[in-house]
Formats: C-alpha cells, sequence, structure tokens
C-alpha cells in the first residue's frame, strides 16, 4: 500500500503530469455541464457524431505531421457541428440519417487515411490511442495545456452566463422560439460548445469514450436530484471526482486514463442509481 | 382595434395548404374556441399565431399595440419533457424569457411575477417539486402559471384538458374563465370537446371541411340547421 502512495506522490512532482491532472479537471468539469442538455435534446446524436467526426480531424492532422493538432481538429469539428445542426433542420434528409452519414463516414475516412500516410511504425498503437485516449492527457505540448485551460474556462464561462436561456430551450424550444427568445441562436451556440468540448474531452478520454464523459455524470445525477440546477451542480462534481480519482488510479496502477476514468463514473452511476432507489 | 387579425390566411407546412383561406378577429377580452376535428389543422393555426411556421399566403397580424411574442401559450402536452429534471419554480420563470430579452439572469421583477403566477394558479406548496413527479392537471397549472409570465394579454392554449379526468378538467376550465373573466384576458383555446366550447366560450371558429366563425348563438343555430338538412337528405 505504502510503495503504490510512493509511487503517486513520486508521479505528482512531474509538471506533465501536474498539467495533465489540472486539464483533466477543467475537461471534466464543463464536459458534464452539457450533460442534461445533451441526453435530453435531440443533440445527443449530434454529440456522438462529432465525436467521430474528431477522430477523422485527428488522422487529417497526425498525417499533415502538425506539432499542435488541436486548432485544426477544434475548426474541422466546429464546422462539422454547425452543418449538422443546419441539415438537422433540413426535413428532407433526417436529422440522424445525416449524422450517422457524416460520423461513419469520418471515422472510414481517418482510418483510411492513417493507412495510407503512416507516420509511426505502429499503427494500430496509433489508432487505438486516438480511439480510446490512452495516455494522450500526459503528452500535451504547453501549448496544448494552456489552449485546454483557456477554452474549457470560456466554456464554464459561457455555460453560466447562459444558463437560464439553455434552460428555456432545452426544456421547451418552441414555447422559447414563441415568446421571442432567439432559440436558433442558442441553439448554435450550445452546438459549437459542445464541438469544443468533444475536442477538448478527445485528449482525456479519446473519441469513442467521449459521450461517456458527457453522458454518465449528468444520468448519475438525475437519478437523485430533480431540479435543473441541482443536478447541474451534482453532474460537476461527480464529473471532477471521478475524472481525479480516475487519473489517480490510472497513473498508480498504470491502467490507460480514459477507460479509468469511464469506470470509475460507472461505478459512481451505479451508486446514485442506487441512492436513488433508495430514496424513494 | 382588434388584437388578432386573420385575412385570407392559408396554412399548412412546405406548400401543403392543409387549411384556406381563413378569415377571423380576435377583439380583446374574447374567449374564441377553436374546433375541428383531428388533423383538421387546429394545432397548424396556433403555430401560425405564434409565428413558429409562416402562413403559405394571407396574413396573421397582431394590432391594437400586442406584439406577437407577448402571447403566452400552453402547447398540446407532449412527451419530450416526462424525463426533463426540472423545478416547477424554475419551469414558471423561464416564462419571463422573452420579456428579459438578452438580459441573462432573473431580477426581482420576474422572480416577483413568477412567484405571482405560482400563487394564482394554486402552485404554492408545489414550487419546489419535480415537474415530472406531478400529475397530468398540476402539470398543466404549472405549464399556464408559465404562460402568464409570458403575457399580460392573450393566452393560446392548445386542448388544455386532453388526458385530464372530469374533476380536474372543471377545475381547468374554472381557472381559464376566471384568468378570462376576471383578469381580462383573451382566451384562444383549442378543443375538440364541443359541449366545453359551447359552454364557456362567447365565439367559436370551426375550421375542416366546413368552416364557421362567428358568435356561439350563431354557431348553434347554423349546426342545427346543418344538423336539420342533413336528416331531410337522409
Ligand atoms: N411538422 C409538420 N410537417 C408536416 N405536416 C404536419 C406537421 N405537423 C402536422 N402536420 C399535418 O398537418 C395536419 C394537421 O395537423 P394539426 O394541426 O396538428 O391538427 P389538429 O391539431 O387539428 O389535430 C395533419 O394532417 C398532420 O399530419
Ligand atoms: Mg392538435
Amino acid at each position: 500500500m505504502s510503495a503504490l502512495w510512493e509511487k503517486l506522490i513520486a508521479s505528482l512532482e512531474f509538471p506533465f503530469v501536474q498539467y495533465a491532472l489540472i486539464v483533466g479537471t477543467l475537461v471534466a468539469l464543463c464536459s458534464s455541464l452539457f450533460g442534461v442538455t445533451l441526453v435530453l435534446k435531440r443533440f445527443s446524436f449530434i454529440g456522438d457524431g462529432l465525436s467521430h467526426v474528431a477522430f477523422g480531424a485527428m488522422a487529417i492532422a497526425t498525417v499533415l505531421k502538425l506539432t499542435n493538432e488541436m486548432p485544426l481538429v477544434l475548426l474541422l469539428t466546429v464546422l462539422c457541428a454547425v452543418l449538422l445542426l443546419r441539415t438537422g433542420q433540413n426535413a428532407k434528409i433526417r436529422g440522424d440519417a445525416a449524422v450517422a452519414m457524416i460520423s461513419v463516414g469520418a471515422l472510414a475516412l481517418g482510418y483510411l487515411l492513417m493507412n495510407i500516410f503512416p507516420t509511426s511504425g505502429n499503427l494500430s498503437g496509433d489508432v487505438c490511442s486516438t480511439l480510446f485516449g490512452a495516455f494522450s492527457i500526459l503528452t500535451l505540448s504547453p501549448t496544448e495545456v494552456w489552449l485546454s485551460v483557456g477554452l474549457s474556462l470560456l466554456v464554464v464561462g459561457l455555460f453560466v452566463f447562459f444558463y437560464h436561456k439553455i434552460f428555456a430551450v432545452t426544456f421547451d424550444e418552441s414555447f422559447a422560439r414563441a415568446t421571442g427568445v432567439n432559440a436558433a441562436g442558442y441553439n448554435l451556440l450550445i452546438a459549437v460548445i459542445i464541438a469544443v468540448i468533444i475536442v477538448l474531452a478527445m485528449n482525456l478520454v479519446g473519441s469513442l469514450l467521449i459521450s461517456a464523459l458527457v453522458i454518465f455524470p449528468a444520468l448519475s445525477a438525475m437519478r437523485v436530484y430533480k431540479s435543473f440546477l441541482s443536478v447541474t451542480v451534482c453532474a460537476a462534481i461527480v464529473s471532477v471526482v471521478c475524472a481525479v480519482l480516475g487519473m489517480l488510479v490510472a497513473i498508480v496502477a498504470d491502467t490507460p486514463v480514459g477507460s479509468t476514468i469511464v469506470a470509475v463514473d460507472i461505478v459512481a452511476f451505479l451508486i446514485f442509481a442506487l441512492a436513488g432507489k433508495l430514496k424513494r | 382595434m382588434a388584437l388578432l387579425i386573420c385575412e385570407n390566411a392559408s396554412l399548412g407546412y412546405e406548400g401543403t395548404p392543409i387549411v384556406r383561406d381563413l378569415n377571423f378577429t380576435v377583439e380583446a377580452g374574447d374567449y374564441l374556441c377553436v374546433v375541428g376535428e383531428n388533423g383538421s389543422g387546429k394545432s397548424t393555426l396556433m403555430k401560425t399565431i405564434l409565428g413558429l411556421i409562416p402562413p403559405l399566403s394571407g396574413a396573421i397580424r397582431t394590432g391594437d399595440g400586442l406584439q406577437q411574442t407577448e402571447i403566452g401559450y400552453l402547447p398540446q402536452q407532449t412527451p419530450v419533457q416526462r424525463d426533463f429534471p426540472a423545478s416547477v419554480r424554475e419551469i414558471v420563470r423561464s416564462g419571463c424569457q422573452g420579456r428579459m430579452g438578452k438580459k441573462p439572469f432573473y431580477g426581482k421583477e420576474e422572480k416577483e411575477l413568477a412567484e405571482r403566477n405560482i400563487a394564482r394558479m394554486g402552485l404554492e406548496a408545489l414550487a419546489d417539486r419535480c415537474y415530472r413527479e406531478l400529475s397530468g392537471g398540476q402539470q398543466q397549472r404549472v405549464l399556464l402559471a408559465r404562460a402568464l409570465c409570458a403575457t399580460r394579454r392573450m393566452l393560446l392554449l392548445d386542448e388544455p384538458v386532453a388526458g385530464l379526468d372530469p374533476k380536474v378538467t372543471a377545475e381547468m376550465y374554472r381557472l381559464i374563465e376566471e384568468l378570462n373573466k376576471k383578469d381580462g384576458i383573451t382566451v384562444i383555446m383549442i378543443s375538440h370537446d364541443l359541449d366545453a366550447a359551447l359552454k364557456y366560450a362567447d365565439k367559436v371558429l370551426h375550421i375542416g371541411s366546413t368552416v364557421f366563425f362567428g358568435t356561439k348563438e350563431d354557431y348553434l343555430k347554423s349546426k342545427a340547421l346543418s344538423g336539420l338538412t342533413q336528416e331531410v337528405a337522409e
């Protein structure tokens, strides 16, 4: 036991581990904030689709051998978010069909690109770490660390500032629109923020596990709490606690960061589900 | 001057009309009931009045200084919000969003308005409860309180008693009548409960294969007439 403890203390002295913890905490915080909106609005499928788009964008960035992959990935994912929202409102192509097309397409093209232009000898390792985020949080460049911190704070700020509008638009979009709220504008804002969150979270858990990071804390909080405010606050706390625990366990036990965090999230969900049952 | 004027409006989706050449006016203080069969376009009319969809031709205008965004609205019950974690107070307050414009947070004025409407609908004891755990009738009262936060002048109600039991239905009609008679709020109510329409409303708009707009008395006469001709025809 004490050996593990010493290993943890020793690891925490490395600056890159400290950076990873800071970024991980912030990313977990902002991804949980939009969980309820994502779960209860049709944005859930957009979120899922976008994570695949982010994978495709990452493949392009890898093939181009960019030192900072984030700006390009961010740009492409935000563009796709806007595009998906537009087609989602078009009644001719059903929204979810459009998402399926774009997301599966991005996944296939991304893998194809990485195969045609391999950048390292370990192709399956590269693909795997992009999908599951293996250790990428520990290999962030200083620019990416600061970009992540800045964007996370921006996301939290926007959420707080537009909290009531987001509630109104998520709960009943028609009513909001009928009474003069610019629902289309806020939908666009939410879609863009979700794209940003997905790119941020990709560093932490990889593109396949992003939905888990966004959705699990919200679902856990919804088991026990009943108002939008209490669910939001609870989801944020659960998400941060699970991310920190997950990262510490991953450091000590040498497990992949992303899947360890998601495993802790699942345990938290089971605890909350049980608590919800007992409360009744 | 009329609050709402509908001139030769054709309503529908994507160029396919469902209701053609509709004409009616709503005066301040009216209680108008919109009746017609399922699928005849009642909800479509409501969405057009609210500006959610444009009329295919013609126009629906507001008058006497009423803004389109000042119309309070009670949607037809949708299952969308069934799982939504929200307290009664949070939902009622969200009715103030339209009047707040770009302002991000609720001020004293909005909070007081919400509390007044919570009290008006008899929801004080439920204000911190979760919306999804309320009964159907209580949920409708919450949405009505929210609509009242959005308007002082005109309420649009889409089948407000659908799925409610007779006792709660009567209570709901009483509340709506009180808002109309006591507070002077103009009411447009969609219903396929013709008896209630004829009991409470003072004007009737019938849409469908035959279109009728006029006072309740005239509607009864024309209905009796058409009923007679039908019997004769048979
Ligand atoms: N969003 C929509 N797009 C296309 N057609 C629609 C849409 N909503 C309703 N309709 C059609 O319009 C007709 C009238 O619907 P509606 O106004 O809801 O009727 P009512 O409320 O009188 O029962 C129906 O035939 C329905 O299928
Ligand atoms: Mg209807």
